[in-house]
């Protein structure tokens, strides 16, 4: 069952470039990330792992407190820890700034 | 009064007496194994039985547990890694009733359950150093039970890469009237080398295989993921080559491989060869073979050896301690002595932290106890030579004063399952209550903590002023755990101003770069490789 799990931030920085990084593999994650217009930020999460929203929640909202982006991401999580799923957010940021 | 002062002595011989008839030339036959323990050993005996996490006296064990329950009962068994099957079938036979030890890893289920059965008492969970201390003073066994690799007609033997703790427990037993018996591979005219004098061992025994060995610090390094490679830079930056870290420990699992593998890409870039990571108490982890080759390591001594790093070590004699035969020689007890006060930092991993940073690795239902974390990741009170790494610790500039061991637990927020590794309440706790232990069994106790590290950043905690902003630092790194939750923004950004907290922008560590090209070796394959063939790893970790 993939659980699909939506989350919108307010934006108030820019990003220039589209990013894609991770793999889609057992306890990983793919992030497509491209840069979006109108102040916002709006994430769609698919995950094969169901029950985990409120961490997606933590997860996201502290990410998008700190980097307030104005980005669309598309998750494909496939088991990824919270770490990994941070760590692959960093990534996508740094690859698009 | 005519007191006997040599008692010990006399009952010794009174049951070697009884087993004469089974023995030629000190040696019994593997048939008669059974027989010859029912012989010698008496109800209520402390019986040390040679099981560790590597080497097993495994032919021993299984006599032991087919003896008769009605002749022998009622053992003090005492043994450092409760690792094999037939250890519980003792409890479960009523063999042995009372157990001291060290770690149990894979029965630590059922020990479990053997305890909260009634059937085996639990006089304490030690560490190595500790339990080996205590064969000297308070359980000196009446029997052991060792293993070896070879044997000559005078007793002599030969341990092969796999000293380990044989030369302990055969000192301890032999020199207070015990009996050593030793189950060898086999038997030599002459002792490729003599580990074990022939005049502390009594019988010997030729078994129907070889000893049980486990590669368990084998770590193939096509599982270490990009976390487990941000972390590592962040341990290379913000601990080791800040605090000039030369001598070190590091634990068992991926995290600490991923640093190994990581030392000539990333460490060479940085410049650190030669200035850190020079001394290691360690085994020999195929892991460190690209390190050793790119010139790193100056000196590797083992507590025990390690299942196909047998040719890559004994070729390597300038680094690792080895034998006039070439081999390895491995040594539990000096090693843990060497790694709780000749190393400057130990760095492992855990399976759950407190907001005081005390860790454990027990989970309800699990007895797994610690083996040697608690020693190696301490401060040595008694510790009385200076070094950078060590005097950093301190802040004092008193006329008097003294450094600290650096002790780094290595973590990610949550585990694989989903489960956080930031806690409230350590399981150890309920679980020492329910197993009725007078203490928690605490692997690591927090005021020993001197940094925490998660895929977040750094906590130094050794730079916190009070316990107030020692588990504000720790918050501020414990992700979107709970006690991570807990963490105000504007505190963890003082924190990071102050030194107290660094994230991985904090050390110039780049998150983008964490990745899996990073690592010297990407496979095992990759690590035989490097070792110029010499490394034969074991079946299991061969894909190709």
């Amino acid at each position: 069952m993939i659980e699909t799990l939506s989350y919108e931030y307010p934006a108030s920085d820019s990003v220039q470039h589209r990013a894609h990084v991770g793999v889609v593999a057992s306890g990983n994650c793919e992030i497509l990330l491209e840069p979006a217009k109108d102040g916002c930020a709006s994430i769609v999460v698919r995950t094969s792992v169901s029950g985990f929203g409120a961490t997606w929640q933590a997860v996201l909202g502290r990410f998008f407190t700190r980097n307030p982006v104005a980005v669309q991401i598309e998750i494909n999580d496939f088991g990824a820890t919270p770490a990994v799923v941070s760590l692959r957010l960093e990534q996508a940021l740094e690859n698009a700034r | 009064m005519n007191p006997a002062w040599n008692t010990r002595r006399r009952r010794k011989n009174e049951r070697l007496a009884r087993v004469s008839r089974l023995v030629r030339d000190g040696r019994f036959e593997a048939r008669d194994a059974v027989a010859v323990l029912e012989e010698l050993i008496e109800p209520g005996d402390r019986l040390c039985l040679e099981g560790n996490n590597q080497k097993q006296a495994d032919f021993l064990s299984r006599a032991l547990a087919a003896v008769n329950p009605e002749r022998i009962h009622d053992l003090h068994l005492l043994i450092s890694v409760i690792g094999r099957p037939e250890h519980i079938a003792l409890f479960e036979r009523g063999i042995a009733s009372q157990v001291d030890f060290s770690y149990s890893g894979p029965q630590s289920l059922r020990l479990a359950q053997q305890v909260a059965d009634g059937r085996v008492r639990v006089g304490a969970i030690h560490t190595y150093l500790e339990l080996f201390a205590r064969y000297f003073v308070d359980l000196t066994p009446n029997i052991a039970l060792v293993a070896a690799d070879e044997a000559d007609a005078d007793g002599n033997l030969y341990t092969g890469p796999n000293t380990e703790e044989t030369p302990t427990i055969a000192e301890a037993t032999a020199f207070r009237d015990g009996i050593v018996i030793a189950q060898v591979n086999r038997v030599v005219d002459r002792c490729t080398r003599v580990d074990i004098p022939g005049d502390w061992v009594d019988l010997v025994v030729v078994a129907d295989r070889p000893y049980e060995i486990e590669p368990l610090f084998t770590r193939d390094p096509e599982l270490i993921g990009d976390v487990q490679i941000l972390m590592a830079m962040l341990v290379l930056r913000g601990i080791y080559e800040r605090h000039r870290v030369q001598s070190l420990n590091h634990g068992i699992g991926f995290d600490t491989a991923a640093i190994e593998l990581i030392l000539p890409t990333y460490g060479e870039r940085l410049g650190l060869r030669g200035d850190v990571c020079t001394h290691w108490v360690l085994n020999p982890h195929p892991t460190l073979i690209p390190a050793i080759e790119s010139g790193w390591v100056r000196s590797v001594h083992c507590y025990g050896g390690e299942l196909g790093m047998e040719r890559y070590v004994a070729a390597r004699p300038d680094v690792f301690f080895t034998g006039r035969d070439g081999s390895l020689r491995s040594n539990r007890a000096f090693c843990q002595a060497a790694g709780l006060y000749a190393t400057d930092l130990f760095i492992g991993s855990t399976l759950q932290i407190d907001r005081d940073a005390n860790s454990s690795t027990a989970t309800l239902g699990r007895i797994a106890g610690f083996g040697g974390a608690p020693n190696l990741g301490s401060d040595p009170r008694g510790r009385r030579h200076s070094s950078t790494a060590w005097l950093e610790m301190t802040s004092s500039d008193e006329e008097i004063r003294r450094g600290r061991k650096i002790v780094v637990q290595l973590v990610e927020t949550f585990q694989e399952s989903g489960v956080p590794t930031f806690v409230e309440r350590l399981d150890a706790v309920e679980l020492g209550r329910s197993a009725g232990f007078p203490i928690a069994p605490v692997m690591i106790y927090g005021d020993d903590v001197t940094h925490v590290v998660t895929e977040e950043g750094i906590a130094y905690l050794y730079r916190a002023r009070d316990i107030d902003e020692r588990r504000a630092a720790l918050a501020s790194i414990a992700g979107v755990t709970k006690i991570g939750l807990g963490a105000d923004e504007r505190r963890t950004q003082a924190l990071r101003q102050a030194g107290i907290v660094a994230f991985p922008e904090d050390l110039g560590v780049r998150r983008s770069e964490a990745n899996r090209t990073l690592l010297a070796a990407r496979s095992v394959r990759d690590l035989v490789e490097w070792s110029g063939g010499l490394y034969d790893p074991p079946k299991r970790f061969r894909s190709w």
